[in-house]
């Protein structure tokens, strides 16, 4: 359950930290090397207090998951009696569902919505990561008025998606800012590539700001003395960036990315709102599953989105894999501040082994 | 190690029971599913208090006819529930209702277009022949509210399209009349956008993004050409010469440049701030955008320059689609006497006429347009009767959902010209087709 963060601080051998205790489990947050002496029923116990926790996410995610899995494998085959009511069965299809997503006209749907999302994602998180990271560089340096900044560079975050759709669309009319300020007659809002651009640039500007904070967070924690040292050996601003912030920096970089990757697969209500729903160019795989259950066909709609999940959940895999996003420690990075924290675990660290002897001189009286 | 393994095999444990419980969840939720047993004759019985279920008037006037009901029927008091603003999301939750055969939901609004599918599932119950005086009403919303040959809604509220244009300038260009017809449009056009005052404006909008709006309008036009969308029998009809002349009038407006380059963007609103800001000569559109086009305090460049009359067709006035509402008794409600005396109560002529005093909403008794204290307030009412009394429903269908979207994909795809029209037609019949068996 636990695990020691890769900080740079482990990194340059100077500081052994590791993950401030768990409310739940009290007692399972000491450090490592103490791990063994626990005793079996500690365990135990652990698991029975995460029970219910665990209990209610299989009834909130597993359920929920199982039961589309289920549906997808079903048919509603609807079709009219002479006085013209409906005549609806279900039927098991077995794999159908699935099946169909390649062929005729739903499988060209999906295709094109497969390939939208895959493009939104990659486009999108590329641009993000690339201006956040900016941001953070901006924002770490000490200037007057930082801390004001800070906070205003957050707000198209706190814009719902849905509020934010709809300024983008403002501005995207054909009589809208954006064509006075261009000086071009781009219709924004119809179907063709323009319509895919403005939704990056609507997705760019609200999330880059999230990339930008977390990354903020993660250069925070780099000692300063590391940036002297490397200074006094003669190291200019682009070396100290590729030598010491972007690999010091990455663990929390490849976090912040994987959030974004997995938020955009799911995209939904930005193209929804700011382009409008059925529009080819932008139509996601979440709104093609929205669509399809908007039809009452919940068979294929619940296929649409079994494989939208497993792409996501594939993604998610191969990222944290192949690159070795630290997910849980990154999360407690962005939690707490370094100050905070090291002082937190250094006097926890002391009181334990306080008592560890105290008991072990009790144990030899 | 090995308390670290005892953790997990509990875990494992727990998560595979759970996982067993959800699978066991998920099988009963699987075989509830059974075919719909026949309803038996509709039989109107059981009273006491129930829920209509509408979407929100805004102008409170439904309101009032709901508390006169309860004042006089305090056995039977009705529940007023509000559903969301979006059409979308009131058809989801009536759906998943009688889904489940709840029976929160007794009397239901129901948009005109939903008509079909509501019926035809049977979510709601025909009505007795008596039950609404069909004989007062404009036909065209008594056609929208039956389903093969039986009346399941008593018909609420109408609408119809407007044809606005601009008075001022069709004076300064020398026309007497305003057209009857595109062809008469488009040389009124000639004529007008020749004027100095006219510089830089554009003839004619409708609404044409891909949305409802673009289906509304297809209709009409092909409507407008003498055709038809689909036929008594829900079968689809657009590889017809008359849908091709329909739709072609909105393709080659585009091409000609009759309409503004960006009408492709268009809904309601976009072509109410066009015409507002004197950019545009002729606009259909809906009546309710008469009141914010003749306001005074000069938001509107237009007041007092435009008039209104119905829509042009191909060889005379167009046909019109029709909007509006219909309230429709649920089959899963335990008192449908008092649902159907309700449903009687509501649509009666003489709170319709109540109703009027604080909504714009248009009544569907054709004698409440004459009276001349309300077309003072609401010039447009003569106008609009004109244009109900030639409407048409949208295509009556049972699947309307996927159609709606099947006819703005493929006119949309007309339009911008991605398809020419012969493709996009053929297209449309092939998948309204498909939807219709």
């Amino acid at each position: 359950m636990t695990s020691t963060v890769p900080s740079p601080g482990a990194q340059t051998g100077t500081l052994q930290r590791t993950t401030p205790p768990r409310p739940a489990t009290p007692r399972q947050s000491t450090t490592r090397r103490k791990r063994g002496n626990r005793s079996p029923g500690e365990g135990r116990m652990a698991a029975m207090l995460l029970s219910p926790t665990i209990l209610v996410l299989a009834l909130v995610i597993m359920y929920p998951l199982l039961s589309a899995v289920h549906q997808s494998l079903f048919r509603a085959e609807s079709g009219l009696d002479a006085d013209g009511f409906v005549s609806e069965v279900e039927s098991f299809v077995g794999l159908a569902n699935y099946a169909d997503l390649f062929v005729g006209e739903s499988g060209r749907r999906f295709l094109n919505a497969f390939a939208n999302t895959t493009f939104f994602t990659v486009t999108t998180v590329f641009l993000e990561t690339v201006l956040g990271l900016c941001m953070a560089l901006a924002m770490n340096r000490a200037f007057r008025g930082r801390s004001f900044l800070r906070a205003s560079i957050l707000v198209p975050w706190a814009v719902p998606t849905a509020v934010s759709g709809l300024l983008w669309r403002w501005i995207f009319q054909s009589d809208g800012i954006a064509n006075n300020l261009l000086g071009s007659e781009v219709l924004w809002t119809a179907e063709g590539n323009a319509s895919k651009l403005a939704v990056i640039i609507a997705e760019v500007w609200k999330t880059a700001p999230f990339i930008g904070l977390l990354v903020l967070a993660g250069m925070q924690i780099i000692p300063a003395e590391v940036y002297e040292a490397a200074k006094i050996d003669g190291a200019g601003w682009w070396r100290q960036l590729g030598s010491i912030t972007l690999p010091l920096v990455k663990p929390t970089l490849l976090v912040a990315v994987l959030f974004r990757m997995l938020d955009a697969l799911r995209m939904f209500d930005l193209p929804f709102v700011l382009v409008g729903p059925g529009k080819e160019s932008v139509e996601t795989l979440s709104m093609l599953a929205w669509d399809e259950s908007n039809q009452l066909r919940y068979g294929s709609a619940s296929a649409f989105a079994v494989v939208l999940f497993l792409y996501v959940a594939v993604v998610a895999i191969v990222f944290v894999k192949v690159l070795g996003a630290d997910v849980t420690g990154a999360k407690e990075l962005k939690l707490m501040s370094k100050k905070s924290r090291t002082k937190a675990t250094r006097t926890r660290d002391i009181a334990d082994r306080e008592i560890a002897e105290q008991k072990k001189a009790e144990a030899t009286r | 190690m090995r308390q670290r393994r005892h953790t997990w095999q509990t875990l494992f444990t727990t998560t595979a029971l759970v996982t067993a419980a959800a699978v066991g969840l998920t099988a009963c939720g699987g075989t509830a599913t059974e075919p719909k047993a026949a309803q038996s004759a509709a039989a109107f019985e059981g009273k006491g208090p129930i829920n209509y279920v509408s979407n929100r008037d805004a102008s409170g006037a439904a309101n009032k006819t709901i508390e006169e009901w309860n004042a006089a029927h305090p056995e039977e008091k009705v529940t007023f529930i509000e559903l969301p603003d979006s059409a979308d999301q009131q058809r989801q939750q009536l759906i998943q209702n009688a889904q489940i055969k709840s029976d929160t939901f007794s009397v239901l609004n129901l948009d005109v277009v939903w008509t079909s599918e509501f019926a035809a599932n049977k979510w709601i119950m025909p009505l007795p022949k008596d039950a609404v005086p069909t004989d007062k009403m404009i036909p065209a919303t008594v056609n929208a509210a039956t389903y093969r040959d039986s009346l399941v809604g008593a018909p609420y509220y109408t609408d119809g399209a407007l044809f606005y244009f601009r008075s001022d300038l069709l004076t300064a260009a020398g026309i007497a009349a305003p057209p009857k017809t595109w062809d008469e449009m488009k040389a009124a056009c000639t004529k007008i956008l020749a004027l100095p005052e006219a510089a830089g404006m554009s003839c004619y909008t409708g609404q044409f993004d891909k949305n409802e709006a673009l289906t509304v309008n297809f209709s009409e036009a092909v409507a407008s050409a003498g055709g038809t969308v689909v036929d008594a029998e829900g079968k689809p009809t657009v590889n017809t010469a008359e849908a091709k002349k329909g739709l072609n009038l909105l393709v080659d407006g585009f091409k000609d440049g009759l309409f503004p380059s960006d009408a492709i963007t268009y809904l309601e609103e976009q072509g109410r701030r066009a015409f507002q800001d004197g950019k545009l000569v002729f606009m259909r559109n809906w009546p309710f955008l008469h009141a914010s086009l003749s306001a005074t305090d000069g938001s509107s460049k237009v007041a007092g320059k435009f008039d209104i009359t119905s829509i042009p067709g191909t060889d005379g006035p167009g046909v019109s689609t029709l909007g509006g509402r219909s309230l429709a008794v649920s089959p899963f409600t335990p008192n449908k006497a008092t649902a159907l005396e309700f449903v009687k109560f509501f649509t009666s002529e003489e709170q319709a006429q109540k109703r009027l005093a604080l909504s714009s909403r248009a009544p569907v008794y054709a004698s409440l347009f004459a009276d001349p204290a309300v077309v003072a307030k609401r010039p447009f009412f003569p106008t609009l009767l004109t244009s109900l009394n030639n409407a048409q429903p949208r295509p009556k269908v049972v699947q309307y959902g996927a159609t709606t979207k099947a006819i703005q994909e493929e006119a949309y795809a007309a339009i911008t010209g991605a398809k020419d029209t012969d493709t996009a037609l053929n297209d449309m019949q092939a998948k309204l087709t498909e939807l219709s068996k």
